[in-house]
């Protein structure tokens, strides 16, 4: 059995999301929703086992052999990512009553929770596939699935952020779709181990490279603006804003995660490091956007009045530091910007559920509406302090272990100046972090409304992400070593 | 001569992605951004069908045994079997974004992007 | 009980504490009388927290005194870097100083914060244990990350004190505090102390003689040595001194402790401990690395001791004369030589003790007699002639005069610079004495010297000489004299402070 999981992680969500609509009942399609995902995270911690202690997975769809048949292929990277996908979903998805910001009618709930599970399957089919064309159909099931999940947000601007995301998403993966037919039509493949060959020797011979480059670009292109690369962000803020706030966690943790791992696939996986970085130079592109993306938006997010919007604009700050790791192009860099994809992960969904908390209680994202709460919902805010010393990167949280591997990296690339940048930016988010502290606990709270602290149901998966952004922050073994074996696979990859 | 000849379907896809993405960007009317939206997966489908056709190629079924001489060529069929898919993406697309209109439509009363654009402005939330 | 064991407990103890008091005290209302018991209770937790973990810091005193290094290894965190522990001497000694003062403190604590009204007391005194906890985290660190870990935690977890009376000038004050720590630890120290791993490999350890030898020289190391010195912002290093002054406006106890005695030795025990175990003091004094530093620190002594000249409120006078203070350690750490590095070491104790005795005093005259600034202080040594008396033990020892132990500490940094061949640096020290003797000695002589007079506070309202006010709480005046007589003790023990120090100068 367990050597058909890659593919169960798949078709188990996938299955689920037509029998929770045939369900019709919104607790029971809750429990299935959490049966399925907790189910999933058991066989990815199982397939990361397997993958970390011997040898890379290739499972063959349907028996057909590779490069003809669609390969699923599963190594440290993707293991690593398929956990983190598993992971939020596990947590967010048993995360308490129903948020009043879930504009769904609680006898509707199954239809959320099917939105819900195909995105998480969309999201696992792109972590684990290793055919490039399935990669756009998954990643097309897991947007749209998206789109329809934000737009259930409170209000009408959910439905306009919904739509822009639409639009901008469909364009991202049509720029996908041409350059994955680009490079289909130079190399006659769609499998991802056999285009690195093939592409390789394209690259190699200089032959037909006009129309490798214009996939490349396409390609690229289209991957960053899933992944909101500064200036290709726009839709990020509104969508997570105005999405309801366990929603945003779960964007927020997986949906750039999965996009910045495509983008790595792309690069590393099949175009290889000398082509990308040799002869493209891609970071002398790559690295001005990431440190605008890390300043501008830093500072964006300490001018915002709403929260969601402050950890929007944060999350493609932090997003910025991912793909500086990525352009070091060097072994502590990647471990870095991989490592990060775990850490940001916790970090930005324990901080999106604070705020699912808050506004439990409040029904309000408003910075000014928060005043004083710090008093009368300790447990909650005492998160919020912990969720924001990882972003700070304080030592001791998971923020500082990537932060600490990107500057090295930059360091190592012979990058001075931008590890000293890297630095100064995690400087704003002490500014937007101890902002919200100082609302929440120097100021009054309103004496007319009597607010308790959050549930449990609402509180512990809270704290389940939050202390893993500090149990992960010191106990570093695991995660820094598949980190590793992952960046050395990506480098190793130049046959 | 050539380039119009050999490489004129491409210079077509070109036309129709950039009027495509064009419309995306200029009409504020939501459901002309859908059209829009569409005209570009189109052209990307020209794109895909247009290689698979190799010139003498014949229908990819398989010729029985006996027949002409020689090795048959055949077009290729997978570019279609994709295209399938992402016709099947784009009508998903736009079934969703139609959907996403008319609750639009319904919230705001218009769907013309400058108007949303304003209203929300001046909305105090 | 085996060494890392004995480490785990030391360092755990304060947590404990902690611990106790938040759950003791969470039904605790510091207004209300009738919690006067549970109070009580809570307040006992912190002292037998504070002396447990004093008896602990002794017995591993006893363990370093005879050449052992007691250590604890618990996680491999990053490559090569480890969450790890090691007693060496000048740990010992500042475990010594902030474990030791802390038992004080609290008694002093509690007069004060009851005399002052105060509430939140639970958070204060659960924040002032984890502070503790994290001093002596810094002080037992192995390596720079883990110093660097419990450094942040230092901040972080003194940010609530500084800032706890809650009003729009401690939310201000807080902003300094933490903006300038937070600033020079993370774009300077954090910068530093990747650089340093950058360049020896990852090799982040605290070993004798240094780890930068053969590794790095010339621009690289002046600029490390910058970093370093800046990014300790605790050490108060002029222009990132702003943050003391301002953390002022925190209760008495907690400038007391925190910024007289944990926090600020904190810093330079940080700066002694880089320069002696990651620069090493042959290599710099073989690349003439620090000789700019010393220029910087002597600054900073001079400057700040000439600020506090103009200040009338005692606090600030007192948190200038802190500034000051530090200066001493850090120009010993940048002299590097054998003798400026034991005075340097030796001076976390003496000033500790000597400041602690000045902030008490300052605290007990804010809570009994009202007064805030110099100039309204005529006639106290009559009322209040044990709080004064000790204020004077304590200015000698700031001074720098026999039979205070600061004389020790004193001569031998001026043996440190002579040592170097900069007779200018024996000129500042000489120099700073005579400026803390301006700034000290009045407030004695007013004190003592002067009849009570009427006086204006800043808000213009009048108050009449005042007559009706006394000593106050023993539990505040207890511990000022003993740490006033801690001040003399020191004197006599300055043999073995020395001693103690002795074996951080043998390199490998």
């Amino acid at each position: 059995m367990s050597e058909h999981y890659p593919v169960l992680l798949v078709v188990l969500p996938l299955l689920a999301a037509p029998i929770c609509l045939l369900l019709r009942h919104g607790t029971a399609s809750r429990i299935l929703a959490v049966l399925v995902a907790w189910t999933c995270l058991a066989m990815a911690l199982e397939v990361l086992n397997q993958v970390t202690s011997g040898e890379n997975i290739s499972y063959m769809l349907g028996g057909w052999a590779a490069p003809y048949g669609i390969e699923y292929r599963v190594d440290a990277l993707n293991a690593y990512l398929l956990v983190i996908v598993s992971v939020i979903a596990s947590v967010v998805l048993p995360f308490g009553e129903t948020s009043s910001d879930l504009t769904v009618r609680t006898g509707s709930l199954y239809l959320y929770h099917a939105a819900f599970l195909l995105c998480f399957c969309g999201l696992m089919g792109i972590a684990v596939t290793g055919d490039l064309f399935n990669v756009f159909v998954f990643l097309e099931v897991s947007s749209l699935a998206s789109y329809a999940l934000i737009g259930l947000g409170k209000g009408r601007r959910a439905l306009r952020a919904a739509f822009s995301y639409l639009v901008m998403g469909t364009i991202g993966g049509t720029f996908f779709l041409i350059g994955v037919g680009l490079l289909y039509q130079k190399t006659g493949t769609l499998n991802m181990a056999d285009l690195a060959v093939r592409v390789r020797e394209l690259t190699d011979a200089g032959v037909g490279l006009r129309s490798v480059i214009a996939a490349f670009a396409f390609l690229v292109t289209g991957v960053s603006i899933k992944l909101a690369v500064f200036p290709l962000h726009q839709w990020l803020p509104n969508a997570y804003t105005h999405a309801p706030a366990k929603v945003s966690a779960f964007l927020a943790a997986t949906a750039t995660k999965v996009s910045f791992y495509l983008l790595l696939r792309v690069l590393f996986g099949i175009f290889g490091a000398a082509f990308v970085f040799g002869t493209l130079r891609l970071h002398v592109l790559l690295v001005p956007l990431s440190i605008l993306a890390m300043f501008s938006c830093s500072l964006a997010a300490i001018y915002q009045r709403d929260i969601k919007r402050m950890l929007a604009y944060s999350s493609i700050a932090q997003i910025g530091y991912m793909t500086l790791g990525l352009s070091t192009n060097t072994e502590l860099g990647l471990t870095g910007s991989i490592a990060h994809l775990f850490n940001h992960a916790l970090t930005k969904g324990g901080l999106f559920l604070v705020v699912a908390c808050v506004a439990f209680r409040l029904q309000s994202t408003k910075l000014e509406d928060w005043s004083g709460i710090g008093r009368r919902m300790p447990w909650t805010m005492a998160a919020f302090v912990v969720g924001g010393l990882s972003l700070i990167g304080v030592p001791g949280t998971v923020g500082f272990v990537s932060k600490w591997y990107l500057v090295l990296g930059a360091l190592d690339a012979e990058w001075l100046p931008v590890a000293i940048l890297i630095l100064f930016s995690s400087l704003l988010a002490v500014v937007y972090v101890w902002r919200v502290v100082e609302i929440a606990w120097f100021r009054e709270p309103p004496d007319d409304v009597e607010i308790k602290d959050a549930p449990l149901s609402l509180l512990l998966p809270t704290w389940i992400l939050i202390g893993g952004t500090v149990f992960f922050g010191l106990y570093t073994e695991i995660t820094i070593e598949v980190a590793r074996k992952a960046a050395g696979l990506l480098l190793g990859v130049a046959p | 001569m050539n380039a119009i000849t050999e490489h004129g379907v491409y210079w077509l896809c070109i036309a129709l992605m950039m009027t495509g993405l064009y419309i995306v960007i200029s009409r504020d009317h939501l459901v002309k951004k859908i059209m829009g939206l569409n005209i570009f997966q189109v052209s990307v489908i020209m794109l895909y069908v247009t290689m698979a056709k190799i010139s003498g190629g014949t229908a990819p079924i398989l010729q029985a045994q006996g027949s002409e001489s020689g090795e048959a060529v055949y077009s290729n069929p997978l570019p279609h079997v994709l295209m399938l898919t992402a016709i099947v993406v784009g009508v998903a697309t736009t079934a969703l974004g139609l959907a996403l209109v008319v609750r639009i439509q319904l919230a705001y009363g218009t769907v013309e992007e400058d108007e949303i654009v304003r209203m929300d402005r001046e909305d105090p939330e | 009980m085996t060494p890392d064991v004995l480490i785990a407990l030391t360092l755990v103890a304060p947590l404990v504490g902690a611990i106790a008091v938040a759950i003791i005290g969470r039904k605790v209302d510091d207004a209300d009388p009738a919690s006067r018991p549970a109070a009580n209770l809570r307040d006992g937790a912190t002292v037998v927290a504070s002396l447990v973990t004093f008896g602990l810091v002794l017995n591993i005193l006893q363990l370093v005194q005879g050449g052992a290094r007691p250590s604890l290894e618990l996680l491999e965190v990053f490559h090569g870097v480890h969450l790890a522990f090691e007693v060496e001497p000048l740990g010992m000694l500042f475990a010594l100083v902030a474990a030791g003062l802390w038992i004080p403190t609290s008694i002093y604590a509690f007069g004060y914060m009851r005399g002052h009204h105060e509430i939140n007391q639970t958070r204060f005194f659960v924040c002032f244990a984890v502070a503790i906890f994290a001093a002596l985290g810094i002080a037992f660190a192995r390596n720079l990350f883990t110093l660097f870990l419990f450094y942040e935690l230092l901040t972080f977890s003194t940010y609530p004190l500084v800032t706890h009376a809650g009003t729009e000038k401690a939310k201000r004050a807080g902003r300094v505090y933490l903006g300038v720590l937070v600033f020079t630890s993370v774009a300077f120290f954090l910068c530093a102390i990747l650089l340093t791993a950058h360049y020896t490999g990852g090799d982040l350890e605290f070993t004798p003689g240094g780890i930068l030898e053969g590794k790095v020289e010339g621009t690289p190391v002046f600029v490390l040595l910058a970093l370093f010195s800046f990014g300790v912002g605790k050490a108060a290093l002029m222009p990132f001194h702003r943050w003391l002054p301002n953390a002022m406006v925190a209760p008495t106890p907690v400038s007391a402790l925190l910024h007289a005695v944990a926090v600020v030795k904190a810093g330079v025990f940080t700066v002694l401990k880089i320069v002696v175990y990651v620069f090493g003091i042959d290599f710099l004094q073989a690349g003439d690395y620090s000789v700019w530093l010393c220029w910087v620190a002597a600054f900073t002594l001079l400057a700040s001791s000439m600020v506090a000249l103009t200040k009338d409120n005692l606090k600030a006078r007192l948190a200038y004369s802190t500034i000051s203070q530090l200066s001493y350690i850090v120009l010993g750490a940048a002299l590097a030589t054998h003798h400026s590095i034991l005075g340097g070491g030796m001076h976390i104790a003496m000033h500790a003790m000597g400041k602690i005795t000045l902030f008490f005093c300052a605290g007990s005259i804010i809570v009994f007699a009202h007064k805030t600034h110099v100039s309204t202080m005529d006639g106290i040594g009559r009322r209040m002639p044990w709080t004064m008396g000790a204020f004077f033990l304590g200015s000698l020892c700031i001074i720098g005069l026999p039979p205070m132990g600061s004389s020790w500490s004193k001569w031998f940094l001026a043996l440190g610079a002579a040592e170097t061949g900069q007779w200018v640096f024996i000129a500042v020290l000489m120099l700073s004495s005579l400026l803390s003797i301006g700034y000290l000695m009045p407030i004695v002589g007013r004190a003592f010297f002067r009849p009570p007079k009427a006086w204006t506070d800043e808000d213009g309202k009048e108050h009449v000489a005042q007559t009706e006010y006394s000593e106050g709480s023993p539990l505040c005046t207890v511990p000022l004299c003993l740490t006033a007589a801690g001040c003399v003790a020191l004197f006599v023990w300055g043999g073995a402070l020395r001693d103690l120090l002795l074996p951080i100068l043998e390199t490998r």
